[in-house]
C-alpha cells in the first residue's frame, strides 16, 4: 500500500518524498513504533522478555540438569556459592565450588549441609550432562555449563527430592511462559472473532452474546478451574494436558479481549471517515479491513499484552494449587508447591526463587503493555 | 428551470430510546426527520439551515444512505433520465450510483482516515467502484489533486501532515473523484476558519461551473448561505418550514422561524439599529414535540389554532413553500439590507 513509486508520469515524478523518515510520510505501525521507543522501562522490559523467553527456548541447554534427575543424597540443599577465592585466599580465575557434605545435627536430627573446602570443582563450560534432544533435533550431552562428576552445582539450592532448582526453574519456564502466550492467543482469535460479530451486526445477536459473556465472568474462576481440571483424565501425555490446560485458559479468557473488539467495533463503525468510506460504495468486507481493523488492532495488542500476566498467575495458582501440570513436568507454579508448607519456607527460604521470577515475568509484561498502551494511539494528542 | 436531479418524497427518519429509568421500558420513538419532500434541480445549489439537532445532518446522510431512512423515497434522477429509488437499491445497482452522489463532511480531522495516506483516501472511491489500472488511477489522483489544489507532490503524506483546509481539500477531492453529479456538503466550511472558508467555497464554487454539480449545502452560516445558494430550505425540528429562493427566502421570509434566523444575520454596519429577534424558551425536544405546530412555542406570533393544528408545508407564492398557517397575512422582516451580506 505505502510502495514507492507513485507516480510513473514524468510530470508527476517530484510526488517520490525527499525524507521518508518525515513523520508527515509515517504510516500507523511507525507512528506506534516511534512512541513506544520513547518509553524507557516498556523497552527495558521487552529486552528481559525477550531473555526469558530465550531461556525458556534453550532450556535444556542451559539447565545443568535435567527434569528427572534427582539424588536423594543433597535433599533440601541450600543454594552453593560460586566462588573466585578459595579458603585459602588464593584467586581462581575460573570459577568454583566446595564439595557439598552432607551430615546431621547432633541434636535435632536434621539433615544439615557443610562445604568442604579441601575439594573443589571448577565450572566447566559445555560440559558434558545428561543427554537431552536440542531443540528436538538432535540429541546430545553438551550442556552450557556444569561441574565434573562427582561434584554438584546447585545455583539455588534443592528441593525435597533432591533435584537442582535452577534447573526446574528454567525447565519450568518453557511451560509457565508458554502457556499463556498459546492461551492468550486463542482466546485472541475467539475474541476477536465473537467480539467482531457482537459489534458489527448489533441487535439481538449483541444482547445475546453480552449476555452470554456476562454469565462466563460471573463465574467465580478458581472452582471453575477446579471442574474443569477434574474433567482431565488422569494419566495422559504431558502434551495432551498442556493442551487441556491452554484450553481452559483460553475458554475463559476470551471474554474481555470480545468485550474490547466489541467495543471498539462499535465506536469506530460511526466515525465520519467510516461512512464515508461506505458512502464511497467500498465495500463492507474492504471496509473490515482497511478501516475497522487497522483502527482497533493496536488496541488488542495492547489488550492482549496486558492479559497474559493474569495468565501467568492463572496457570502458577492453578499448578500451585495441583490442578494444572502434574510431575515430572514442571512450571513455576508447580515448584511453588512446596512452599505450601511453612516449614519449608521457615527452613529453606530458596524455595521461594521461582516467586520472584513470576513477579519479574509479570512486571515486566505489565511494563510492556502501559508502554504499548501509551503508544497504541499515536493520533491522540 | 432546468432538469430534476433527485426529488425527496415523504422522508421519514426515527431513532428509538430506550428509557433509561426503567429496565424493561417500552423503546420510545424520536422522529428525527418528518415527513420532508423536496426536489432537486441539476446544477442549483440547495441549502438546508436551521439550528443544531433540526436534523440537518441527518437529512443529508440519509439521502447519501450514510444511514438508513426509515420510510420514505429519494428518487434519483440518472444521466439515462431513469427514476430509481437510491434508498431501496441493493448491491450492485446501488454501487453504480455510489459514485454519482457524494458528501463531503464537517469535520475534516475525522473523516479522513488517519492511517491511510492522503494518495490512498482520494483514490478509494475509485479503486472501489472502477476497474483501472495503476497509472490511471495515478492521473486521475494527480489531476484531482491539482484542480482542488493540492500540491501532488504530498499526496504520500499522511492527514496528520496537513492543516484544516488542506484537509477539507483532500475531502473534497475524493468526493470529486468519481466525478459525482451531486455532492452533500455537511457543513463542508463550518470547521475552518473564515479566510480559509472563502477559498473552499469558491473552489466549491469553481468546481460546480465545471463540472455542472449540483449541491445540497448543509449549514447554520447564514452569510453563507445567502452567498453561494440558488434556493434555501429552513428546518424546524426534522420538518421543512419554508422552502424558497434565496432572494424571495432572505428577502420576504414566511414563516416566523426564517425571520428570527434572519434578524441572527450579523449586520456589518455598525450605525444600522440591531433589532435582533431573540427567540423565547428552549429548543423542544424532538422525543416529546408540541403539538399544533411545532414552533408555537417560542413562536411571538402564536394563537390558538396553532397550539392545536399543526400547519402543512404549502406553496404560498412562486415556487414559495411556508408551513405556517398565517404565511400570507403575516408581515415579517427579511435581511434588511442586501448589500451588506458577505460570503
Amino acid at each position: 500500500m505505502s510502495t514507492l513509486p507513485l507516480f510513473r508520469r514524468p510530470k508527476t515524478a517530484a510526488i517520490k518524498p525527499e525524507a521518508s523518515l518525515d513523520a508527515n510520510y509515517s504510516s500507523q505501525w511507525r507512528l506506534i513504533y516511534l512512541r513506544f521507543k520513547k518509553h524507557k522501562l516498556a523497552r527495558i522490559s521487552m529486552v528481559i522478555l525477550g531473555a526469558l523467553y530465550a531461556i525458556a527456548l534453550f532450556a535444556q541447554f542451559l539447565a545443568p540438569y535435567g527434569l528427572e534427575s534427582y539424588d536423594s543424597k543433597y535433599v533440601n540443599a541450600p543454594p552453593m556459592m560460586l566462588r573466585f577465592v578459595d579458603a585459602d585466599g588464593k584467586f581462581h580465575i575460573r570459577p568454583f565450588v566446595y564439595e557439598l557434605k552432607s551430615g546431621r545435627d547432633p541434636e535435632t536430627m536434621r539433615k544439615i549441609f557443610e562445604t568442604n573446602t579441601e575439594k573443589r570443582y571448577s565450572l566447566q563450560f559445555f560440559a558434558k550432562g545428561e543427554e537431552y534432544k536440542f531443540l528436538g533435533l538432535f540429541q546430545t550431552t553438551t550442556r552450557l555449563f556444569g561441574v565434573e562428576q562427582p561434584g554438584r552445582l546447585f545455583i539455588l539450592g534443592t528441593d525435597a527430592m533432591g533435584r537442582d532448582l535452577f534447573s526446574r526453574i528454567v525447565l519450568g519456564s518453557q511451560i509457565s511462559l508458554s502457556i499463556p502466550l498459546v492461551g492468550v492467543g486463542i482466546s485472541f482469535v475467539i475474541g476477536l472473532i465473537i467480539g467482531s460479530i457482537s459489534g458489527y451486526f448489533g441487535g439481538w445477536l449483541d444482547s445475546l452474546i453480552q449476555r452470554i459473556i456476562e454469565i462466563i465472568r460471573s463465574f467465580p474462576t478458581l472452582p471453575l478451574w477446579m471442574a474443569l481440571s477434574a474433567a482431565i483424565p488422569p494419566r495422559i501425555p504431558i502434551v495432551t494436558l498442556y493442551f487441556y490446560i491452554v484450553l481452559i485458559f483460553a475458554l475463559i479468557g476470551w471474554t474481555d479481549l470480545a468485550r474490547v473488539v466489541r467495543g471498539k467495533f462499535i465506536s469506530l463503525k460511526n466515525e465520519d471517515y467510516v461512512v464515508a468510506a461506505k458512502i464511497a460504495g467500498v465495500g463492507d468486507a474492504k471496509i473490515i479491513m482497511k478501516h475497522l481493523l487497522p483502527g482497533f488492532i493496536s488496541y488488542l495488542v495492547v489488550a492482549t499484552t496486558l492479559a497474559i500476566p493474569g495468565m501467568i498467575l492463572a496457570e502458577t495458582a492453578m499448578s500451585f494449587l495441583g490442578l494444572g501440570i502434574r510431575s515430572p513436568a514442571t512450571s513455576w507454579g508447580v515448584l511453588l508447591q512446596e512452599a505450601q508448607q511453612i516449614e519449608n519456607i521457615a527452613l529453606y527460604p530458596w524455595k521461594l526463587f521461582p516467586l520472584g521470577i513470576v513477579i519479574l515475568t509479570v512486571l515486566t509484561y505489565n511494563f510492556l503493555g502501559d508502554g504499548l498502551r501509551d503508544a497504541a494511539d499515536p493520533y491522540k494528542k | 428551470m432546468t432538469k430534476p436531479i433527485l426529488d425527496v418524497v415523504h422522508l421519514h427518519k426515527d431513532y428509538q430510546t430506550k428509557s433509561k429509568t426503567a429496565l424493561f421500558g417500552k423503546p420510545k420513538n424520536v422522529r428525527v426527520l418528518n415527513d420532508i419532500s423536496f426536489e432537486l434541480f441539476e446544477g442549483e445549489t440547495l441549502s438546508i439551515v436551521g439550528e443544531s439537532g433540526c436534523g440537518k445532518t441527518t437529512l443529508g446522510r440519509c439521502i447519501v444512505k450514510g444511514i438508513s431512512a426509515s420510510s420514505g423515497e429519494v428518487i434519483y434522477h440518472t444521466e439515462e433520465e431513469e427514476r430509481v429509488d437510491f434508498l431501496k437499491l441493493k448491491g450492485k445497482e446501488a454501487k453504480k450510483l455510489r459514485r454519482d452522489i457524494q458528501m463531503i463532511f464537517q469535520d475534516p480531522y475525522s473523516s479522513l482516515s488517519p492511517r491511510m495516506s492522503v494518495y490512498d483516501i482520494i483514490s478509494e472511491p475509485l479503486v472501489a467502484n472502477f476497474k483501472l489500472k495503476k497509472s490511471e488511477i495515478d492521473d486521475k489522483v494527480a489531476d484531482i489533486a491539482e484542480k482542488t489544489g493540492l500540491n501532488t507532490s504530498y499526496l504520500k503524506r499522511y492527514p496528520h501532515a496537513f492543516s484544516g483546509g488542506q484537509r477539507q481539500r483532500i475531502a473534497i477531492a475524493r468526493a470529486l473523484i468519481t466525478q459525482p453529479r451531486l455532492i452533500v456538503c455537511d457543513e463542508a466550511v463550518s470547521a475552518l476558519d473564515v479566510s480559509i472558508q472563502a477559498q473552499i467555497i469558491n473552489l466549491l464554487k469553481d468546481l460546480q461551473e465545471q463540472f455542472r454539480i449540483t449541491y445540497i449545502f448543509i449549514s447554520h452560516d447564514l452569510s453563507i448561505v445567502q452567498n453561494i445558494s440558488d434556493r434555501v430550505a429552513v428546518m424546524h425540528l426534522g420538518r421543512i418550514v419554508e422552502l424558497a429562493s434565496t432572494d424571495a427566502l432572505f428577502g420576504s421570509p414566511k414563516h416566523p422561524y426564517t425571520e428570527a434566523l434572519m434578524s441572527a444575520v450579523p449586520q456589518p454596519d455598525p450605525e444600522r439599529q440591531k433589532s435582533r429577534i431573540i427567540l423565547e424558551g428552549e429548543v423542544p425536544n424532538p422525543a416529546n414535540p408540541p403539538s399544533g405546530c411545532h414552533f408555537h412555542p417560542r413562536c411571538v406570533y402564536r394563537t390558538d389554532k396553532c397550539v392545536q393544528q399543526a400547519p402543512e408545508l404549502r406553496e404560498i407564492g412562486d415556487r414559495h413553500y411556508a408551513a405556517c398557517h398565517y404565511a400570507e397575512e403575516l408581515n415579517l422582516r427579511g435581511v434588511q439590507d442586501e448589500s451588506a451580506s458577505i460570503g
